[in-house]
């Protein structure tokens, strides 16, 4: 059992509030894994997710305490990404720590362009290799089918659907090693949920996964290890089963069980 | 152990609902068992009639218990406590439904009986015995179950030890009728089976007092050493 990243004792507070919003975190990112992060709304399962990559700092001014070790990729060590300070640090670490948001971000550009403007950026020039990229990235992210014939069409003229699984490709197509998901079918029909939900079962084959979200059902189905957040805490982790079946703390399983409040 | 109130008070009636049909179905079948101990005894036909014809009321309890809990299922998609609570009523209301069938079973011995028209009233006083003892086994743990009582539940658990060794004196006894006067044979054979039915009917209340256990504790104690039950539940 290896851990793809540790976050330990993390406290974040946003720029210019009072209170920290994240108190003394801890929670493991095991490798080839899924880890889902519920809790009610304001829990800080977002601002958690979000520091995994350290997306927040497209703003200045927040405050980090603690750690977050991600292993780095000789599988030796573990860098605290909170020590990352250079811009080009912070694109590599977004592209070995991928993110997908709740709504579908597709460029405003063709099906492919959208998976080649990353490639690009990070150095890959070579015509052959981007179309090799975008096949296999497509094909991953459970989409090549779909839109083999329509590549050069405008992105934003996909289903939701198909348009968060191109974002899914676009992440994927920069080789990342953890993706994180904000409540990435919460904006989704039931079966475009069910087709992300199956495409991250297998994703998960190759890359660690953290998911935020607010169906419980989802976690259940999808996860192998479940965090409830309440108040910016960490109140239960614990394989998914567990905290669905016979969770710990009362608060979990009022949460779960529908009785919170 | 959730008992608090869910957000969507239809679930809580829902759940509610269940329950008490659960608890209802264990005081019937309670009163089947009743009746056909007391047909046995006193060679009564047509109370035997009666169980007999009363068993379809338990099977139709039985499917709408299901029918409730799968309702619940697909609509509320239970978890922790509430899952717990929904898989234990489902195995209870199983077990409830075995054991009207094994009144009923107690019921036809009954009618044998009576259709011999023979008198051995010392012949029924072990039997009586055991099942006035499967009886409050039965009360006590529906009692139990009413009130998620994991100590009462353990202590019918460990009370279902007199109730083998009554099966094992009954059998002994009526061994020895047996060699005494083989013309009675059937009729002994008659209170065996009736008697093997009760030993059955008190291992069912077992059952349900493990997924009262299961219930509360969150841990399946099917199978394991009475020690280590007693142990979980202190």
């Amino acid at each position: 059992m290896i851990n793809m990243m540790e976050v330990q004792g993390l406290t974040f507070t946003y720029s210019g509030a009072p209170e920290p919003s994240l108190n003394n975190i801890m929670l493991p990112i095991e490798k080839n894994k899924v880890t889902a992060l519920i809790g009610p709304s304001g829990c800080g399962k977002s601002t958690l997710l979000r520091a995994m990559n350290r997306i927040h700092d497209l703003y200045p001014g927040h405050h980090y305490e603690g750690a977050i070790n991600l292993l780095n990729s000789d599988e030796q060590a573990y860098t605290d990404i909170l020590g990352l300070k250079k811009e080009a640090e912070m694109i590599r670490l977004r592209q070995r720590v991928g993110m997908i948001f709740q709504k579908p971000t597709p460029f405003p550009m063709t099906v492919a362009e959208n998976i080649a403007y990353g490639l690009r950026l990070t150095g890959v020039k070579k015509r052959i290799e981007v179309q090799e990229v975008i096949e296999k990235s497509l094909k991953d992210a459970a989409l090549w089918n779909e839109v083999k014939n329509r590549l050069n069409d405008d992105a934003r003229g996909l289903s939701g659907g198909q348009q968060q699984r191109l974002c899914i490709a676009r992440a994927i197509a920069l080789k990342p090693e953890v993706i994180l998901f904000d409540e990435p079918t919460s904006a989704l029909d039931p079966i475009s949920t069910l087709a992300i939900e199956e495409m991250i079962s297998v994703l998960r084959e190759k890359y660690s996964i953290c998911i935020v979200t607010h169906n419980m059902q989802q976690a259940a189905r999808i996860s192998d290890y479940t965090g409830f957040m309440y108040l910016g805490e960490m109140i239960e982790f614990d394989q998914t089963d567990t905290i669905f079946m016979k969770p710990s703390v009362k608060q979990t399983e009022d949460y779960i069980s529908g009785r919170f409040g | 152990m959730n008992t608090g109130q869910h957000i969507s008070h239809k679930f809580d009636e829902e759940v509610d609902e269940v329950m008490s049909s659960v608890l209802s179905m264990g005081g019937l079948v309670l009163q089947q068992i009743e009746a056909a101990i007391t047909a046995l005894i006193s060679c009564d036909k047509a109370l035997a009639d009666v169980v007999i014809d009363n068993d379809v009321r338990v099977n139709t309890m039985d499917v709408k218990i299901d029918e409730m809990c799968n309702r619940i299922i697909v609509m509320r998609q239970p978890t922790a406590t509430d899952l717990r609570l929904i898989m234990a009523i489902i195995k209870t209301t199983n077990d409830l439904e075995r054991m009207g069938d094994e009144a009923k079973r107690i019921a036809r011995q009954a009618i044998d009986i009576s259709q011999r028209a023979v008198n051995m009233p010392e012949r029924f006083n072990s039997i009586e015995q055991m099942a006035a003892r499967v009886k409050d086994m039965l009360n006590r743990c529906l009692d139990a179950f009413a009130r998620k009582d994991i100590e009462e539940a353990l202590s019918v658990i460990n009370y279902d030890r007199k109730v083998d060794k009554d099966y094992e004196n009954l059998t002994r006894q009526q061994i020895t009728y047996m060699m005494e006067d083989p013309r009675k044979i059937h009729e002994s054979l008659d209170l065996m089976w009736s008697a093997r039915a009760l030993e059955r009917i008190g291992d069912r209340t077992c059952n349900i007092c493990e997924y009262i256990i299961y219930l509360v504790k969150g841990k399946d104690v099917r199978h394991i050493h009475i020690d280590e039950l007693e142990a979980l539940v202190e």
